[in-house]
């Protein structure tokens, strides 16, 4: 595990808003059927959370599953216990019809966090951020700048965003850009 | 003169002098003053040249509809041409030059252009453009060229930064005047959320100017009042230097913030583009007032008559101490007013009107204002600066009664509502006849995705000139101390009957020198359809885009062609309002951020490595790692002897990896590639092409059954994106009720192609727990487990036809095994190799290239790939495409082989011409060229080609040609050269 770095390896833009990428984390994508009774045994039994309901995560501080389309679940956990949550997955659902797959490489996660960090990601993502519309539990699949991202509000007002790997770079650069530049003064 | 009045100016700080510097020399002016305001107090009432006369040429307005005066302004970094005066704020230490004058402002070399305007009516270089041929070059191309352009172009690069900003709201009001604050607090009231955007500093337009009361409080005391209700309101937002410049479809409007245009500090972005997305747009964008078309209507010292006394009351500056006011309606009368309570003089107000002003005449009469009804300029006199009007009947052709002496004319031809907005998504006009305006019509109004209304206008936008009218408009009763105006009378010309000479001088587009005369002449030759005519004349075609001149442009056209306004119509508004910057466009999208770069795990040793990059899709590969002293030719060759020789290493990592599963994922990847992918064997890998529905070949790779219900489909690099989402399209809308999850694992894995003789001999030296001998891990199946203290999978595949395995890690691992390979296989030899080598190792085996054999006119077939098409299926897709009679014609070109004799390298894109000529006279030809390397293990040039009934051919010697016109001879051969039995690879 010595020789595992993750995409920016904590690389972290301190300031009013503070951008840091999160370093070495579980990421384990889930298809099926969320009617199926024993798909969502699983899930809970797993994870200890519930399915949640569409664009919204659940959360126990360690691991969160997060709504990803009708049929896709995203599971954030610490990464060395993917292999095992993996394996333990495929117990779990075997002879039913599902994916588990890791993704905890092809991903960067990133936290973003301070005062104005809602209009840093505005100036983003084409999302309304205003805090009535974009509550602490939800979730959104859409883009930053040029690139595919997720991202969802955790109870301290702060963000996780999460990006392919290869493009963590560009990322980082586009949040800790709009950061630098100050607030909007809206939200 | 133009001068700095001792007392009024209301947005000026008179306690914060700033300097500023206008060609060279240093001016002084105000907090508050905009460039246009300061440069009438400093008396420069010439401020540039025309674009095609190079006529002097002054301020005309107080906005954004100003034609003229438009500066080259900063220096260096923050130079930018084409500013504003009018809409640019005053800070201390900015610096302007004005533009298209040589050599000085004063002294214009081609101000002689409007001694020849005779003959540079519309349509001049049109007609020139033609004939004697040679005076093209010689005589018109290095005038024209003199004379385009009105800025210089930025020579550095942008000092500053921009950036974008989403935002969601319920309304959108544009325009801070009383007409939109009054709007916004409806809204607001109402629960809504609002955005209320202003595109100068100042709240409350024209009725603050215009000294109007509203409820018995100043418009400034009700306007102070209003925003703070609106400031005061959780769910409103009000941003003032903020432009809507665009309405598109489904609300959205992009809004244009200036945040350090104003300052002398520039830290921070300048400008902000909001993409903003509303439930309903309100836009009170006002009215802008129309110039009058008499001769000298150019001459500095000529204004809108709204302007002149704006310049009074806001800033504090008197165009002149003589006004003369010139006007076909009431609303000028307050211009006199304004300039009498100042102290200035009015020698006149010249009224079109035999009868006359409404009550308000009266308050005129009563300052001892004398008023000329009937009457008509029939010339400005003075050349850089108004020196008096000669008058004459607005009836007659312009026989001169009289001469007064002034230095400034304030003119209104009446009121023209700013319908832009309204416009830009279809939102329709009505003429109204009385107010001799175009409307917004409520009935034809831009429609969203429900049918209905996503734009609506208030106040002057509506075309509703007095303050009740507007505010009853935004849904407010009020009483005003405004009079009642006597009717407006269309004036399009002045004196009507004014002659040729008149009206050559009688200006409509200042900004493009378009002239009443022009769109006569224009009419005259048969330019009917107004957009034609704008074409023709460039009238409206400038920077401003029209916004004094369309109104009368159109209607001297309207008169010329004896049709109706309406029946005439408008010309199409389209965004932006007024231009904006093209680094507001960019936003942060610049340098390292203008284009997300795609990196791989191991991208960092690549860059410290010598990689020569090469961009595939927006992945950044190694092209050749090149050493010191080596070209990069060098490099590659280097790189493929020593695949050949002892192994090499190659990134793989960008390869598409996707996983199908499900109890259908069998049935669904036969359909998706040409060849069996439900009988491939647990644990083996076999490779699979891929055809769209018209059969032509769409990507290729290795397919890898990983377990019973799951398959790993490798695509090509650009193609990991694309083929997932072809997978899940035929999932989601063709074959929905299969049974098959995928999944894009592509970056979860970093890949690495180790191939070489010593290939093995490297993998062991890592150890681990896998075997890896010939006969525990034969070619095209994969094994799993540790390769010394990695989590690899390695396919036994060969793209280089050498011995050659894939390994698969974790991209967290990547760039660790990657320097472990390199480290353990130093004394074996390894090298890293590129892409180009990879592409030469895989020509000299014949294998083919998604992209380069094929270009998406490309059968399997034509490749000669029949041995990847099963025959014992039923279906698959592409498979009916293949069976029509030109796809199964044996005359299409096919895959082969080629030879130089010469050993030379065909160059890239080369045919093979056959005799005659096609009906289009072009050269008949029978094959081309594909793939083209110069072969370091064969020592000479290879090739790969499509031609005619290729295969039937071998041996036979075609000729390919070259860009200097020769020939180069090659022999038709089998296209694998290397290892023809593949023992190499089977080791």
């Amino acid at each position: 595990m010595s020789n595992a770095v993750s995409a920016l390896n904590g690389k972290t833009a301190t300031g009013p808003v503070t951008v840091q990428e999160l370093g070495l984390t579980g990421m384990v994508t889930l298809r099926g059927d969320f009617e199926d009774e024993g798909f969502a045994a699983a899930v809970t039994q797993l994870t200890g959370l519930q399915i949640p309901d569409v664009r919204q995560f659940q959360t126990d501080g360690v691991k969160t599953v997060l709504w990803m389309s009708p049929d896709e679940l995203l599971v954030v956990l610490p990464y060395t216990e993917v292999n095992a949550f993996v394996t333990a997955m495929n117990d779990a659902l075997a002879g039913s019809h599902y994916l588990v797959a890791n993704v905890s490489d092809a991903r960067a996660i990133f936290s973003v966090s301070g005062e104005f960090a809602t209009e840093v990601l505005g100036k983003n993502a084409p999302v309304d951020f205003e805090a009535s519309q974009f509550v602490a539990g939800m979730v959104r699949r859409s883009r930053v700048g040029q690139v595919a991202a997720a991202y969802w509000k955790l109870d301290d007002g702060s963000f996780r965003v999460v990006c392919f790997r290869s493009v963590a770079e560009y990322v980082f650069g586009l949040i800790a850009t709009s950061a630098t530049a100050g607030p909007v003064g809206v939200y | 003169m133009s001068t700095r009045l001792a007392n009024s100016g209301r947005l000026i700080d008179r306690s914060k002098p700033v300097e500023f510097k206008f060609n060279g020399k240093r001016f002084k002016g105000y907090e508050g003053d905009t460039l246009a305001s300061a440069l009438f107090a400093n008396d420069q009432m010439m401020v540039g040249r025309s674009f095609k006369y190079h006529r002097p040429r002054g301020v005309v307005a107080s906005g954004a509809e100003e034609p003229n005066a438009l500066f080259n302004m900063g220096e260096g970094g923050r130079f930018e041409p084409n500013q504003r005066a009018t809409t640019q704020e005053l800070f201390d230490g900015l610096t302007i030059r004005s533009q298209n004058h040589w050599p000085s402002l004063e002294f214009d070399i081609g101000a002689v252009n409007q001694l020849f305007a005779r003959w540079l009516p519309a349509g001049f270089y049109y007609k020139m453009f033609i004939h004697p041929r040679p005076f093209w070059k010689h005589v018109y191309e290095p005038f024209i060229r003199q004379s385009a352009g009105l800025g210089q172009v930025p020579q550095e690069k942008d000092a500053d930064t921009y950036e974008h900003f989403y935002y969601f709201c319920d309304v959108l009001v544009v325009g801070g005047g009383i007409a939109g604050l009054a709007a916004a607090l409806k809204e607001g009231q109402a629960g809504k959320k609002v955005l209320l955007l202003e595109q100068t500093a100042d709240f409350g337009g024209r009725a603050v100017v215009d000294g109007v009361e509203i409820d018995g409080k100043s418009a400034e005391a009700w306007v102070q009042d209003t925003l703070a209700a609106l400031n005061a309101m959780p769910n409103v937002t009000v941003r003032n230097r903020n432009m809507a410049s665009g309405v598109y479809d489904h609300g959205y409007v992009l809004g244009y913030e200036r945040l350090t245009d104003h300052l002398s500090d520039k830290s921070g972005p300048r400008h902000r583009l909001w993409r903003i997305r509303a439930g309903h747009i309100i836009t009170a964008t006002g009215a802008i007032e129309r110039p009058l078309s008499f001769a000298g209507n150019d001459i500095p010292g000529v204004l809108l008559a709204a302007a002149v006394r704006d310049y009074v009351v806001n800033w504090g500056v008197s165009v002149g101490d003589r006004t003369v006011v010139v006007t076909n309606n009431d609303d000028a009368y307050r211009t006199a007013i304004i300039l009498k309570n100042a102290g200035l003089a009015v020698p006149a107000i010249i009224d079109a009107r035999a009868s006359g002003a409404g009550p308000i005449a009266a308050e005129v009469e009563k300052l001892g204002i004398r008023v000329l009804k009937g009457k008509a300029i029939a010339k400005v006199k003075g050349k850089t600066r108004v020196t008096g009007v000669k008058v004459c009947l607005q009836a007659g052709e312009g026989s001169v009664i009289e001469e007064i002496a002034c230095d400034c004319v304030a003119m209104s031809g009446g009121w023209s509502p700013v319908v832009h907005l309204w416009s830009h998504c279809g939102g329709k006009l009505n003429w109204d006849e009385d107010l001799a305006m175009f409307r917004p019509d409520p009935s034809r109004a831009p429609t969203g995705a429900d049918g209905k209304a996503f734009v609506s206008t208030v106040g002057s936008a509506s075309g509703y000139l007095s303050t009740a009218d507007v505010l009853k408009d935004a849904g407010l009763e009020v009483t005003t101390n405004e009079v009642a105006a006597a009717p407006l009378e269309p004036v399009w010309l002045m004196p009507q009957g004014a002659g040729p000479k008149l009206r050559m001088k009688a200006w409509l587009d200042y900004q493009n020198d378009v002239k009443v005369s022009d769109v006569q002449l224009a009419a005259r030759e048969g330019y009917e359809s107004v957009e034609h005519t704008k074409r023709y004349t460039t009238l409206g075609m400038a920077t401003d885009q029209g916004k004094l001149s369309n109104i009368n442009g159109l209607a001297i056209l309207s008169k010329s062609l004896d049709a109706s306004i309406p029946n005439v119509g408008t010309t199409t508004f389209r965004p932006p309002y007024t231009p904006i910057s093209m680094g507001a466009i960019t936003g942060a999208a610049r340098d390292e951020l203008f284009q997300p770069i795609h990196k791989t795990p191991m991208f960092d040793w690549h860059d410290a490595n010598g990689a020569d990059w090469e961009p595939v899709g927006h992945w950044r590969r190694t092209y050749a790692y090149v050493r010191n002293g080596e070209t990069v030719h060098d490099a590659v060759n280097r790189e493929i002897l020593n695949v050949r020789e002892n192994v090499g290493t190659l990134d793989a990592s960008t390869l598409g990896k996707i996983i199908v599963k499900g109890p259908d994922a069998g049935k669904f990847l036969d359909m998706l590639y040409t060849n069996m992918m439900s009988t491939l064997g647990v644990g083996k890998c076999r490779y699979g092409l891929m055809c769209n529905e018209n059969g032509f070949l769409s990507d290729d790779g290795v397919v890898v059954r990983l377990a019973e219900d799951t398959w790993l489909c490798h695509t090509t690099t650009g193609g990991a994106d694309r083929i997932h989402g072809w997978m899940e399209d035929w999932l989601q809308c063709e074959w929905w009720d299969w049974k098959v999850y995928t999944a894009n694992v592509t970056e979860q894995f970093a890949q690495i192609a180790v191939a070489g003789p010593k290939a093995r001999q490297l993998l062991e030296k890592l150890g681990g727990n896998m075997d890896l001998s010939k006969e525990g891990f034969p070619f095209m199946t994969y094994v799993e487990g540790k390769l010394g203290e990695f989590d690899a999978r390695i396919f036994r595949i060969s793209f280089s036809g050498e011995l050659s395995y894939e390994v698969s890690v974790p991209a967290s691992q990547g760039a660790a095994l990657w320097a472990a390979l390199q480290e353990a296989g130093k004394d074996l030899g390894v090298m890293p190799y590129g892409t180009e080598a990879m592409h030469i190792l895989r020509a000299e085996k014949g294998f083919i290239m998604i992209g380069d054999e094929t270009d998406g006119t490309i059968i399997p077939q034509d490749l000669n790939l029949q041995w990847a098409i099963s025959k014992k299926k039923e279906d698959y897709l592409g498979k009916r495409a293949q069976e029509r009679s030109f796809m199964a014609s044996p005359d299409r070109w096919k895959l082969v082989g080629l030879e130089t004799l010469d050993g030379s390298v065909i160059p890239d894109g080369s045919y093979v011409p056959a005799p005659g000529y096609n009906p289009n006279g072009q050269r008949n030809v029978q094959g081309r060229v594909t793939s083209t390397y110069y072969s370091p293990t064969l020592k000479r040039g290879i090739a790969m080609g499509l031609v005619k009934h290729g295969p039937d051919r071998m041996g036979e010697v075609i000729e390919f040609n070259r860009e200097d016109g020769t020939m180069v001879k090659a022999k038709i051969v089998d296209p694998v050269f290397y290892d023809k039995d593949g023992e190499k690879q089977n080791v």
